[in-house]
């Protein structure tokens, strides 16, 4: 029983990363209905910016808040020049686009600052959490990053009047624009935030799997999965995914036999495919009612 | 919490007329020309790179079929070209089969793997299809490093191929044919037959069923089309057609290697179908020499930034080019057609 109340721990500690990336990739799909294959390159590059102003002897909160409102920025921008003139293209088109970006993103970070392994501060530090082994104050703070993350995008969605417009503009865009709302922007804006997302999360798993340019390969798999099984319309779901694949793992490595780190992958894509096959909403989204 | 959608929005896969799936006769023999004429005068290096090109050139057809035809997403062929690649090799290595006779297994086995992958996608569409695919790609080295099949595939070091030579028809009557020759030649002919079966799939019953399932499914369906049969259908040729690739890349490489087919591959083969043009077969010819020649040029630019070239060239393919060499090639034939008339 101890062994696998301490898997449990350790599967949402993981759980914790999973959940932070797809919180990401659920914003981006919630705003723009596709998903983001380059978004882990965004989070890496946004990570590397945080450590670069870090070497150069800026406070880690300084960084943190700085590389935030590149972010943000960033994501409007690419959105601006590359993905809003191609909005009437074919899904296909999107999606060679989101390749081209994954590819020059990290060619960019890996000549800028090459292809070693750096350490990546955490601001909570690493000692054990409440005297047990398993659990890292960094894990624990991140978790509760992730949570309280997760409940100002309810309030954002919930309470005030751009969250609203952009549920709007994502739901319903030709009536969202007929009643004034800036649709084209809420997409920008969509972006944006999911950037900002993406570099939360991103600078809260370097401490854990240390920084390089393909450092979030592994991770945004994992994070899709996750999303996929939450539903990728609802960012509550993306984090209960999340530490739902955590857990999921640890404890199909510890308990079925032959199962080792050699086919954490596969784990991944077998639980996408159920998911999908049998839930296609996952366990939180909505269903879509076609109607022709 | 349910939301009602209209269906209305567009497909995924912009429409292509059925006749411009192919090219006409004499554009056709013209590149067959070259294609036969150009080795004779190159290096046994450039041969085997046209080779790769020509092998690559019937994996993007394949997708194109499952793309540009039944609409459907696939970021997954890496998987089917390393099953192929596979089963050429454990065939010849470990049974003794001849390697041509391995194609047609490979493309079975393919089929059948892709048949059944197509029943799960079947619930699936757009974005979620392109996931599903995207995952099993990921997933697809780590199965074949897998312990229990080690006796087979070699694990992690893999498995060696023996590269076949010249039938001995052509030493007896005098000529000297390099391995790598015949097999570009070999490869050339395995080529032109997948491309002939492939546009004539297109033009058949099963190719307009494909058709219209991409235009509108629920059309499609009102008139009666079997959706869910020519949706994996679609998906088990396209797989088998990715497999008989694998085999002869395994051929040509000589060597079969978990790490050889990673998602790279599968992204390289997407970006080869949009090259070209999605849903225009002869299009996966300019897109495999895409796939093939284009990081050479990447690494010619800027050592570095490679990737980042290649990124901004594909950007700038789709922003100029959004249906890639399709729209090059249409472009030309008008050309000609106003010169002609003056």
């Amino acid at each position: 029983m101890e062994l696998f109340t301490n898997q449990v721990l350790a599967g949402i500690a993981t759980g914790a990363i999973y959940a932070c990336m797809a919180l990401a990739v659920v914003m981006i799909y919630q705003a723009i209905d596709h998903l983001n294959f380059a978004q882990g390159e965004m989070a890496m590059f946004s990570t590397f910016v945080a450590w670069q102003m870090m070497q150069w002897g800026m406070p880690y909160w300084g960084a943190f808040a700085l590389t935030l409102i590149f972010s943000f920025v960033g994501g409007i921008v690419i959105e601006r020049a590359l993905f809003k003139p191609l909005a009437k293209a074919p899904v296909l088109t999107h999606v060679a686009g989101f390749i081209a970006l994954f590819a020059i993103i990290n060619s960019v970070a890996g000549l800028t600052w090459d292809f070693t392994i750096k350490q990546f501060p955490s601001p909570f530090g690493s000692s054990p959490f409440l005297g047990s082994q398993l659990i890292s104050t960094h894990q624990a703070g991140m978790i509760g990053v992730t949570l309280v993350l997760l409940v100002l995008l309810f309030i954002f969605f919930r309470y005030t009047r751009v969250g609203l417009a952009m549920r709007a503009a994502a739901t319903l865009p030709e009536s969202a624009r007929l009643v004034g709302i800036n649709t084209s922007w809420m997409i920008a804006l969509g972006w944006g935030m999911a950037a900002a997302i993406g570099s939360i999360a991103g600078m809260l798993i370097a401490p854990v799997v240390f920084l390089e340019p393909n450092m979030m390969g592994g991770v945004l798999i994992y994070g899709f999965a996750a999303a996929v099984v939450g539903g990728l319309s609802s960012p509550l779901g993306a984090v209960i995914g999340g530490f739902l694949v955590g857990v999921f793992e640890n404890l199909v490595g510890t308990y079925i036999p032959g199962v080792g780190n050699e086919l954490k992958l596969p784990i991944a894509l077998a639980l996408i495919i159920t998911v999908l096959v049998v839930k296609p909403n996952g366990l939180f989204g909505r269903t879509i009612v076609k109607r022709v | 919490m349910s939301t009602v959608q209209d269906v209305s929005a567009a497909p995924a896969v912009a429409a292509v007329p059925k006749k411009a799936m192919a090219l006409g006769p004499m554009a056709s023999l013209i590149i067959l020309a070259l294609l036969i004429v150009t080795p004779l005068f190159v290096k046994n290096f450039i041969i085997f790179q046209m080779t790769m090109w020509l092998i690559y050139a019937i994996a993007v057809l394949a997708l194109n079929i499952l793309t540009g035809a039944s609409g459907q997403f696939s970021l997954g062929q890496s998987a089917f070209y390393a099953l192929g690649a596979y089963t050429s090799a454990i065939l010849m290595e470990h049974v003794g089969v001849n390697y041509a006779l391995t194609l047609p297994v490979a493309g079975l086995v393919c089929f059948i793997a892709g048949f059944l992958f197509g029943l799960p996608a079947l619930r699936l569409s757009g974005i979620y299809l392109a996931l599903a695919t995207f995952a099993l790609a990921v997933a697809m080295p780590q199965l074949l490093k897998l312990g229990v099949f080690e006796h087979w595939t070699g694990g992690v070091q893999g498995l060696v191929v023996t590269k076949p030579d010249a039938p001995e028809i052509f030493a007896s009557m005098g000529l000297k044919v390099s391995q790598d020759m015949w097999l570009y030649f070999f490869t050339l002919a395995v080529t032109i037959v997948i491309y002939l079966l492939s546009v004539n799939l297109l033009k058949s019953r099963s190719g307009r069923a494909m058709m219209a399932i991409r235009d509108n499914e629920i059309a499609a369906s009102a008139m009666g089309v079997d959706v869910s049969l020519y949706k994996t259908l679609a998906f088990g040729v396209s797989a088998g057609i990715t497999g008989v690739a694998g085999g002869l890349g395994a051929i040509a490489v000589q060597f079969v290697a978990p790490d050889g087919y990673t998602i790279q591959l599968a992204i390289a083969l997407f970006l080869g179908m949009v090259v070209g043009g999605v849903g225009w077969l002869p299009g996966s010819l300019a897109g495999a020499a895409f796939i093939v020649f284009v990081p050479n040029i990447a690494e010619h630019i800027s050592k570095g930034l490679s990737g980042a070239v290649f990124g901004v060239i594909l950007i700038i393919i789709i922003f100029l080019l959004p249906n890639g060499a399709r729209q090059l090639a249409y472009g030309a034939q008008s050309l000609i057609g106003k010169l002609r008339k003056h």
